[in-house]
């Protein structure tokens, strides 16, 4: 019998995307039920942004998380979820910023314009949306293959900044209990240090031959 | 035949045109108390209070449901989120209690909630509260002028602010095992704001005492200031002769000056304070100078630059 968790066959990786299309639909389906039956509080607008940032910080950090576990745990197959997480991550940044843009400011450019320069939580929040847009667009197999392996991976490579800009942006909101923000700020920071750790050991073998005695 | 003559009304018969006008406000309050009678866990332990008069002071603006209130509420002492301190605070004991009033006075006096509660008449302030967050409430108190109670026990020369302090009892209080702010809470008004007649101490909400998330059993209300410089659940009032410290402004003194007045020009460091949402609205107001009530008070800070004292 072949290790479905190892090596699933392409029929299990559908099922494993499906459900996983499901169980990121949730959160929205939280949000709508709680709409629908007076579950919002007395602040709706207010729990409807927190709750859509919450779930783009959660977005974030775990696509992150996908390569990490991919190399401690050998399923390679997990790569194959990470688009479907980032556009997750995406789609309730898209939300997020709706919210803000239409529900809290009801499209005052003017007063949207100032907040995103006066007020950095605001700056650092709207540039990491902004970041996000590039690697959306650029997230098919075809975009893929016209910019190029290479090429592609680099742009990508901006998850990392969006991800300690969205951190900070939750960070420079809260007024002073940052017990959350904080929780956040740990997971990225150790979803990044793992990277540079791989890193460190990938060199090794590298550096290794020189002193190889000739 | 019988012909029954109507029945002529005499004018003690009539309803007061206050009275019945407040008659939604009834329902509305019943069915808020109704349904959190349903609620487990969520024991209601306030009491109607009885003889109330109305004042010039309240607005006539529409009241923020009793619901709202009551569970939408800054009190870190019971937790940081707005939903903790009505989960939270139910377990506060607020009999007995005592508020030590001391200081600068000439005749300091230890008052027992009860009689206090009884010492002088309770009016109905309608209060507009903007908080220092960018949301506002219209909030029915039931209280009496602190200035009553500053009359009594006769401040000296020297009493110039006056400080309030909230009750530290972290076994009562679970918010106050983390020390996101410095406990005990304390807040301070100068002597003239605090004899201000807006300036208010609340025993009630909505014609019963107040529930323990919005302060309970005494609190400050001071309408034109932020939020937070209303002090809840206050045990002592000083009288002092230096600007005290209070707990916003040692956990952040750029952000939370001592004056803290609703001010829609000066913003906060991090956000503007030009808008305000009133809760149950959907479209932003904006914020007015001193919360709407600068004919009453802008005279206190005549030649003051508001933008130094925040």
């Amino acid at each position: 019998m072949r290790n479905v968790l190892l090596n699933p066959s392409a029929r299990q990786i559908i099922i494993a995307k499906a459900t996983l299309f499901i169980v990121g639909l949730l959160p929205l389906a939280r949000l709508v039920w709680l709409g629908v039956n007076d579950g919002l509080g007395a602040n709706p607008i207010e729990f409807i942004t927190h709750f859509t940032g919450t779930w783009t910080l959660v977005g974030l950090l775990t696509t992150l998380s996908i390569t990490p576990l991919r190399k401690i745990s050998g399923w390679n197959w997990l790569i194959r979820l990470r688009r479907m997480l980032g556009l997750f991550a995406f789609f309730y940044a898209c939300l997020h910023f709706t919210t803000y843009i239409w529900l809290d400011q009801f499209f005052d450019m003017q007063m949207v314009v100032k907040d995103v320069i006066k007020r950095p939580f605001i700056t650092v929040g709207f540039l990491a949306f902004v970041l996000l847009i590039p690697l959306a667009l650029t997230s098919t197999n075809a975009m893929m293959k016209r910019l190029g392996g290479k090429k592609w991976q680099r742009l990508h490579r901006l998850i990392y900044a969006i991800a300690v800009l969205g951190v900070v942006h939750y960070w420079w909101l809260v007024k002073k209990d940052i017990t959350q923000p904080l929780i956040y700020a740990l997971v990225l920071a150790v979803l990044l240090g793992i990277r540079l750790v791989f890193k460190a050991q990938i060199r090794i073998p590298v550096v290794m031959p020189k002193h190889n005695p000739e | 035949m019988l012909i029954k003559k109507a029945d002529v009304l005499k004018a003690a018969d009539v309803t007061p045109y206050e009275i019945y006008l407040q008659r939604r406000d009834f329902l509305r309050a019943g069915s808020a108390l109704a349904v959190s009678a349903l609620l487990p866990g969520v024991a209601e332990a306030t009491t109607r209070l009885s003889g109330i008069v109305s004042s010039p002071y309240s607005t006539s603006e529409e009241k923020t449901p009793y619901k709202d209130v009551t569970t939408y509420n800054n009190y870190y002492e019971f937790g940081t989120d707005k939903s903790d301190p009505a989960e939270n605070a139910q377990g506060l004991r607020t009999r007995p209690w005592t508020i030590s009033v001391e200081g600068a006075v000439k005749r300091p006096k230890v008052w027992d909630i009860d009689a206090l509660l009884k010492a002088f008449p309770i009016e109905e302030r309608i209060y507009r509260l903007r908080c220092v967050e960018g949301w506002s409430m219209v909030i029915p108190w039931e209280g009496f002028a602190l200035a009553n109670l500053i009359r009594q026990v006769e401040p000296t020369g020297s009493a110039r602010y006056v400080e309030f302090t909230t009750l530290h009892d972290p076994a009562q209080m679970p918010g106050q095992r983390s020390s996101v702010l410095n406990w005990p809470y304390t807040e301070g008004l100068r002597l003239d704001e605090a004899m201000h007649p807006l300036t208010i101490l609340a025993v009630g909400l909505y014609g019963q005492t107040l529930p323990n998330q919005n302060g309970a059993p005494v609190r400050l209300v001071v309408p034109w200031k932020y939020g937070f410089k209303s002090a809840k659940s206050i045990v002592r009032i000083r009288f002092v002769e230096q600007q005290p410290k209070t707990a916003w402004g040692r956990a952040a003194p750029s952000e939370y000056g001592f004056y803290s007045n609703v001010n829609p020009q000066v913003d906060h460091p991090r956000w503007s304070q030009a808008r305000e949402r009133r809760i149950g609205e959907f479209f932003k107001r904006k914020t007015e100078m001193f919360n709407g009530y600068g004919e009453q008070v802008a005279q206190l800070y005549q030649g003051m630059d508001l933008r130094k004292n925040f």
